[in-house]
């Protein structure tokens, strides 16, 4: 079995095997939209914003004039995959491939991906013979990805490639062997592959969301109140395959990975009081880098991995702090009368930005890692949560009073302005960043109960993550 | 001691109880003799009102202390939103908890800081150890020795009513008291 490296892509693993490029022997064209009228330019345009709501499966000509004269974007197709083999494993496989697949690269919208329904009677290609490049013509595709799943002996065998509809060749190609127990990471690694090659961008389509959820339903022992657990959890970006973390049976709340995907931090109740715990997830083992001194809470990996900022009431007070990861090295950072808490790292590492209330409310502010050069961002009635953009992007996303709840903001350093991507549905808590900077993940309760949900920098793409129980506190995996 | 045990009986007994015929206070109570006695206080709750002769020496000895906890001589204390200052309400409630833990020496008790919904999940967990220990340093101040007393913050995350409404999250704004040892 394979399983256990197609259970944690997080790891960076290659699914297969073998995951061999198989692009045309010619020079790989990069492949763009060259047709005006058809493309959806990516800043006015229209675009399905979830597979579950495409948009209608003719163009019209209000999309056409919509799109304006921004950059066309290129269309692609991605029809089913042809199952070689007459099990249904395979045929699962088959299906689940081309769904994904189609939902990963619509959601770095870096493509417009034409709906599906649109080409159910154009046939899938099993090679490049027989790709049937006219049809695809015909609907305005740019590129089409076509593939097949075949059994091999270690599982399946999965061939995808990209081809122009134009210069009617491949222009990108990856074959996996492996296991056929998650399909969906076939679609995920190719994806990601796919937007490294064409578009030099760090796709998310393999990071995992780790949270917190009450989802287990299991009571805490020995209260008299009625309480209920929360768990650490994490899932698939896309909220498939959520496996439980912890199992303590007590509070576990605000998980944070570290760079390398292996370990998690979050603040754990286990001993009875708060206190940081790692989990290295597959390793099955546990850490404690503040060695149960005082309360601690709120952990974060530093960006190279080797330090943890956290909350900690241990000298009195609730103060920031830096620790090493094997509890060495501890610095105080902050030193106020007031509430210091909720830490987050600079993308380099130098800078933390964290929540203070000493002018009176919680307020954003950023502070160099040796404790120097103090600054306050925020403005608002009540500001928490910060969480520091990746590069390019210079900008600190938090959560902001606006009523009886919170919306997400972003906060751009360069320009001192501020943006809001939530608009009152619910309360709006806890962002954190993609590692490409192109999405936040969030909490809210626009559905209900506490959900996480996941959306992109400018607000739209929002997509509901969780369904089960209520879940708190998502952070993303690098 | 006897004024505070005073204090602590008239604040439990402003609580609107039925005003049972309190039985006098021994004249000596002693200084350091080891629990001596004590006057049964109040009855928090009216479990038997009336015609229950012999009052036990000590309430606490015939309950378990999840019993004590789900009828507590400890009352909890209430926060104003995004405060974690003791009011004066406060006070006169941490009085009356400072006199029960006077009275029995032997308990220990762990202060729950909790918060409302209405802050983030995480500026509450600071908000809630904030209260606890606003909480804990009163009692000190009046006299309760620090190690009997320990603090936890449990920031928006078990809510006592999970309503949301003023009166839940009045309810919810509070430092909670746990006898963890009696």
């Amino acid at each position: 079995m394979m399983t256990t490296r197609l259970r944690w892509p997080v790891l960076g693993l290659m699914v297969a095997a073998s995951a061999v490029a198989i692009a045309s022997p010619s020079a790989p064209e990069e492949l763009r939209g060259d047709r005006a009228e058809a493309a959806v330019g990516r800043a006015g345009g229209q675009q399905p914003t979830s597979p579950t709501q495409p948009t209608p499966p003719q163009r019209t000509a209000v999309e056409v004039t919509l799109t304006g004269e921004g950059g066309a974007q290129t269309r692609l197709a991605v029809p089913d995959l042809i199952a070689l083999s007459n099990d249904q494993e395979t045929q699962d496989a088959a299906r689940v491939i081309g769904e994904v697949l189609w939902n990963d690269l619509n959601y770095e919208r870096e493509f417009y991906l034409i709906p599906r329904d649109t080409y159910k009677t154009i046939p899938s290609a099993a090679s490049m013979d027989t790709v049937p490049f006219d049809r695809w013509r015909e609907l305005g595709a740019d590129g089409v990805v076509s593939g097949i799943v075949q059994r091999a002996a270690s599982g399946v065998r999965v061939e995808l490639r990209l081809y122009s509809v134009r210069a009617r060749q491949s222009v990108f190609g990856r074959e996996y062997t492996g296991s056929v127990a998650n399909p969906r990471l076939y679609a995920h690694t190719f994806s990601d592959e796919l937007h490294l090659s064409q578009r030099n961008l760090r796709g998310v389509a393999r990071t995992k969301l780790a949270f917190s959820s009450d989802r287990n339903r299991e009571a805490v022992i020995a209260t008299v109140e009625k309480r209920e657990v929360k768990e650490v959890y994490i899932a698939d970006y896309d909220g498939a395959n959520p496996r439980r973390i912890t199992i303590n049976r007590t509070l576990n709340i605000t998980p944070a990975w570290s760079p390398d995907g292996r370990s998690i931090a979050y603040t754990s109740y286990r001993s009875g009081l708060p206190d940081v715990l790692i989990s290295n997830i597959f390793a099955g083992t546990m850490e404690n880098p503040t060695k149960g001194v005082g309360q601690n809470f709120l952990p974060v990996f530093s960006p190279d991995g080797s330090r943890i900022a956290f909350m900690s009431s241990r000298d009195g007070n609730p103060e920031i702090y830096v620790v090493n990861r094997d509890g060495s090295n501890l610095v105080r950072l902050t030193n106020n009368a007031a509430t210091e808490s909720t830490p987050t790292w600079s993308p380099s590492g130098t800078q933390l930005a964290f929540t203070s209330d000493r002018s009176g409310t919680p307020q954003v502010y950023t502070v160099n890692a040796d404790g120097s050069g103090l600054r306050r961002l925020t403005s608002e009635s009540y500001a928490d949560r910060a969480t520091w953009s990746p590069a390019p992007y210079n900008e600190i996303a938090f959560a902001a009073r606006t009523g009886p709840g919170f919306d997400i903001k972003i906060y751009n350093i360069a320009s001192g302005e501020t943006r809001q991507i939530t608009f009152g549905e619910g309360t709006n808590e806890s962002p954190a960043w993609s590692p490409n900077g192109r999405h936040l993940a969030f909490m809210s309760t626009r559905a209900g109960r506490s959900q996480i949900f996941t959306v992109d920098r400018d607000g739209r793409n929002l997509r509901q993550i969780t369904r089960d129980g209520n879940n708190w506190t998502p952070h993303w995996s690098q | 001691m006897v004024l505070l045990l005073t204090m602590g009986g008239a604040a439990c007994g402003s609580k609107a109880k039925p005003p049972v015929a309190r039985p006098q206070p021994p004249a000596s109570v002693a200084d350091n003799s080891p629990p001596p006695k004590p006057p049964a206080p109040p009855q928090p709750i009216a479990e038997q009102p009336i015609s229950v002769p012999p009052i036990p020496a000590d309430e606490l000895s015939g309950r378990s202390i999840d019993d004590l906890n789900r009828d507590s001589p400890l009352k909890p204390m209430f926060f104003a939103l995004d405060s974690a200052e003791v009011s004066g309400e406060g006070q006169q409630i941490l009085q009356a908890n400072a006199a029960v833990l006077r009275k029995y020496p032997n308990m220990q008790v762990t202060i729950e800081g909790h918060c409302d919904e209405r802050g983030t999940a995480e500026y509450n967990l600071a908000l809630g150890e904030r209260r606890a220990v606003a909480a804990r340093n009163y009692l000190v101040s009046l006299g309760i020795a620090a190690d009997r007393v320990k603090t936890v913050s449990y920031g928006k995350e078990f809510p006592f009513d999970a309503g949301h409404d003023d009166a839940a999250w009045a309810n919810n704004r509070r430092a909670h008291f746990v006898i963890t040892a009696k």
